[in-house]
């Protein structure tokens, strides 16, 4: 690691709650080390907030791993910043050059509505989930786990599409705000394995059917989902999910 | 002693958790609608527990402080869980596991409990393979296992480096099942603030929605803690920057008593630290510990050149790198317990040959060099793909190329809200669960044993044992919170506590405090302490606290998002769960698994136990602000285990 400290000056967008209009105020911070994390970097322009008796900037975070799917964060108008395959947090200023200026913004899309600053309320995403992103068994009674062989190639994709850490970002990506790769993870996951393969075709209707009424636009396959996934994951997992919707759709 | 009922039911070892069974009290169905069961967490242990007790027919209210129920801490867990169940044909059994439990934790942990989380093991496996957890599989289908330190056998269960997050996406998938199907609701950005306790029963919480800042309550037949461990006391740990001990700090003040607080978990392979603005530390999975290998220079010229960056590891040649693990410990090598590890790096880099450029100078290698020439850079990137990934983006060094860095760092609480075998606390109606309460890990943990116990106690110990509480609590009709004298006056006190916060209009940041408390806890009572260094650390973080009351700086209002407001009520707990874990350190005159006392060592370094005063739980009971609180003991007894000197040197 060769360390060194730059100076930035910080765009960063302030909203009060969701109800009030929010706007961008210009912050600087100095002696930032290079090898520190991009959050570290708006908890040292916190602390001087706090300092100066003003109200810090609220972000999401929490793990600091690019683990739990706390982070959110564009900045310079990308999902997670200007890197590929990590999350805010994994995020580091030798990133960044001395004397940038650097936009800092909260998701927008039409499910993600502010909660301050730069916090914003994924819900949205649980209440997906809680529509069908499960197998329907209940604990316990369960077969030993090896009685069902799985083709690792199966196991391996299933567990391709599980990464998800449902931040977001791919619906504050698109362009029509839609939340198909989050939704395809789940459901190709679950549709590649045999315990999940049951209800493969009810779980992607239902989950596309709360998708689509919580406000989330539709999937025109310009993968820029896929881009800035902080997992990597593929849209070729929108095509299993349409596959397995097709049938539920014949089946009506 | 009769405040300390373990409750350890009669029988032999391996027929006390079917003969519990067998005699407990339950519900019937249609009694369970009627009572609410409040669960505090939505980690492996939280999260399972919720979902389980809403599936037998209970009304659960579940809560949590992050913005979903799916981003609890245990989502980090990198390397596996263990279970007993001999796939591999390696020689496991449900005694194996339970005896590498006991003596991982140095014979620190109670017994009864222990059996039962290697009998129900199994089942956590099959519970998850069947949620669609996609574990690691071979070729022909069935499941891979790896190794994990303190254990002769490979019974780890992994999913990639991300174990913690597919296991808590199965709890989480069964959750949210239960959410959709009304049996659970759902409070997330929710913060307990208090516990409600009605003629000597826990009969609910006082919470604050961190989005708006009311102050509410919720009445439960019983309440469920599954709110992780305390680690974060340090400010600098692999904890996630929320992670924090007040629930049960609140719990100990109505009365639950904290056992072993000083039993504290060094993680030996985190990313070494950087500088005075990091916030946190980044753990590098056990797991890489089956194919690297750990080293230091061997001369201490070498150690200096590659602090300085004058030479390069790769240019230091084999017979100039001590492989102390290897060196100290042959039958476990490399797979030495966490503890021991831990030390023995700290070991190395005390005696001047600590890699990183640091101020402290620490750090040791964790090379793969060794298991890329055997294996294949090809199966390594399998194994560990996502791991190297993540260390590559935090240091910028390629660790195919060049070894990792790495020193200890805090990780996890082994000790906890002290519970009986039921995983009841001390105040009748309260439970705790996961890394919450202090009872199977003694006084160190194995790896890839969080991850079982969490599930264990939410999957298949609670959602029998709280029945036998609830069995004479269905007749209790439901409190209104808004009319029970209990909930107002706990409110109340809940409002003058936020205002006293806000009100101190001092000059120091929430992080500044904290940032000082952290050096204490780490410098005099982190990885090695003794009694000089543990009274000076009382009162420093006593004059801390003072000044924490004097002097501290909120801005901002109370009813809206105000995270200043937020860490302040954390680490105001923080401050007084430091000194107890000082006080709980000094009177341990002992070194034993994660507590290490310098005076108490063998000849060659090792921890030095004294079982016969101190095999105990010592378990803490709060006697009132500025009052000393008193230390209960409950005895450990060993009936089918031998007690030995723990040694990883010889098999």
């Amino acid at each position: 690691m060769s360390s060194k400290t730059i100076n930035l000056k910080l765009k960063v967008w302030r909203q009060l709650n969701a109800k009030t209009k929010g706007k961008f105020e210009i912050y600087e911070v100095k002696n930032i080390s290079t090898d520190s994390s991009f959050l570290e970097m708006v908890d040292v322009l916190n602390e001087q907030l706090v300092n100066e008796s003003k109200e810090p900037v609220a972000f999401d975070h929490d793990c600091r791993e690019g683990i739990c799917g706390m982070c959110s964060l564009f900045i310079n108008g990308r999902a997670h910043g200007p890197d590929t395959e990590i999350t805010t947090c994994q995020l580091h200023m030798r990133t960044f050059k001395d004397g940038e200026t650097i936009s800092i913004e909260p998701w927008r899309a039409g499910g993600f509505p502010v909660i301050k600053d730069l916090m914003v309320d994924r819900t949205a995403y649980d209440k997906i989930m809680q529509a069908g992103g499960f197998v329907s068994i209940s604990t316990g009674g369960i077969p030993d786990a090896n009685a069902i062989p799985i083709a690792k190639p199966d196991a391996d994709e299933a567990m391709d599409a599980a990464a998800c850490i449902g931040c977001g970002s791919c619906a504050a990506t698109c362009k029509n705000s839609s939340a198909m790769l989050f939704v395809a993870a789940k459901v190709s996951q679950l549709a590649l394995l045999p315990q999940g393969k049951i209800e493969a075709s009810i779980r992607a209707k239902n989950m596309v059917a709360k998708m689509d009424e919580l406000g989330f636009g539709n999937c025109s396959n310009t993968g820029a989902c896929e881009v800035e996934c902080p997992k990597g994951i593929s849209i070729a997992h929108i095509a299993r999910l349409n596959r397995e919707y097709l049938v539920a759709k014949v089946k009506d | 002693m009769a405040k300390l009922d373990s409750k350890i039911p009669e029988g032999k070892l391996k027929d006390k958790w079917s003969n519990y069974k067998a005699h407990q009290n339950l519900v019937n169905p249609a009694n369970k609608r009627k009572i609410d069961v409040i669960v505090i967490g939505t980690g492996l242990a939280g999260g399972a527990a919720a979902a389980s007790l809403a599936e037998l027919g209970f009304r659960v209210k579940n809560f949590c402080y992050q913005d979903s129920p799916r981003r609890a801490h245990s989502i980090a867990a990198q390397g596996g869980i263990n279970a007993a169940k001999n796939y591999p044909n390696d020689g496991d059994t449900v005694y194996r596991l339970f005896y590498d439990t006991i003596k991982g934790g140095d014979y620190r942990a109670r017994e009864s409990n222990v059996y039962r989380l290697a009998e129900v093991s199994n089942s956590i496996i099959d519970q998850s393979v069947a949620q669609g957890v996609p574990f690691a599989r071979d070729y022909g289908g069935l499941l891979d296992n790896r190794s994990f330190g303190g254990a002769l056998v490979s019974r780890t269960f992994y999913a990639r480096g991300q174990t913690g997050q597919q296991l808590l996406l199965g709890a989480y998938s069964a959750l949210s099942r239960q959410i959709g199907l009304g049996n659970v609701e759902m409070y997330n950005r929710t913060e307990l603030m208090d516990l409600v306790i009605v003629d000597g029963k826990t009969r609910g919480i006082v919470t604050r929605n961190l989005t708006d800042g009311k102050i509410e309550s919720h009445f439960g037949h019983a309440v469920v803690l599954a709110t992780g461990g305390y680690g974060n006391v340090f400010f600098l740990s692999t904890n996630a920057m929320g992670s924090n001990g007040s629930a049960a700090w609140k719990a100990y003040k109505k009365g639950a008593y904290m056992a072993n607080p000083c039993f504290v978990q060094i993680h030996p392979t985190a990313i070494p630290q950087h500088g005075d603005f990091q916030s946190k530390l980044t753990l590098m999975s056990e797991s890489l510990r089956n194919d690297g290998r750990i080293w230091v220079p061997k001369k201490i010229e070498d150690a200096k050149a590659v602090r300085e960056g004058t030479k390069r590891a790769e240019d230091i040649p084999d017979e100039d790198r001590d492989f102390y693990l290897e060196r100290r410990y042959p039958a476990f090598g490399n797979l030495v317990p966490r503890d021991v590890a831990a030390r023995a790096a700290k070991e190395r880099t005390d005696a001047g040959f600590g890699i990183e450029n640091n101020p402290k100078k620490e750090g040791v290698f964790l090379d793969f060099k060794y298991a890329i020439e055997r294996l294949g850079k090809d199966v390594i990137e399998a194994r560990y793909g996502n791991l190297f990934q993540m260390y590559g983006k935090i240091t910028d060094d390629n660790p195919y190329k060049t070894p990792m860095k790495i020193f200890p760092a805090i990780h996890y609480t082994m000790g906890g809200i002290w519970v009986d075998y039921e995983l009841q606390t001390s105040v009748p109606g309260l439970f705790a669960a996961g890394e919450a309460n202090f009872s199977d890990h003694g006084a160190n943990r194995l790896g890839a044993s969080a991850l079982m116990q969490g599930l264990a106690d939410g999957y298949f110990v609670l959602p029998y044992t709280i029945q036998n509480y609830l069995a004479y609590e269905f007749d209790t009709p439901r409190m209104d919170p808004k009319t029970q004298k209990e909930f107002i006056e706990a409110e109340k006190a809940v409002k003058v506590h936020v205002d006293k916060l806000m009100n101190i209009k001092g000059k120091q940041s929430v992080d500044s405090f904290h940032k000082r408390l952290g050096k204490v806890m780490w410098d005099k009572v982190g990885m090695a302490r003794n009694g000089k260094s543990l009274k000076e650390a009382i009162a420093e973080i006593q004059q801390i606290r003072k000044e924490f009351w004097e002097d501290l700086k909120i801005p901002g209002e109370t009813d809206t998002v105000n995270v200043e407001l937020e860490k302040a009520n954390r680490v105001a707990d923080f401050l007084e769960i430091g000194e107890l874990m000082a006080r709980d350190a000094l009177t341990r005159e002992e070194s034993c698994g994660g507590h290490f006392r310098t005076e108490f060592r063998t000849e060659d370094g090792e921890a030095e136990r004294n079982d016969s005063d101190y095999m105990f739980v010592s378990a803490w009971e709060y006697k009132g602000d500025g009052k000393e609180p008193e230390l209960h003991k409950e005895p450990l007894k060993y009936e089918e285990i031998e007690v030995k000197t723990r040694n990883y040197k010889t098999a």
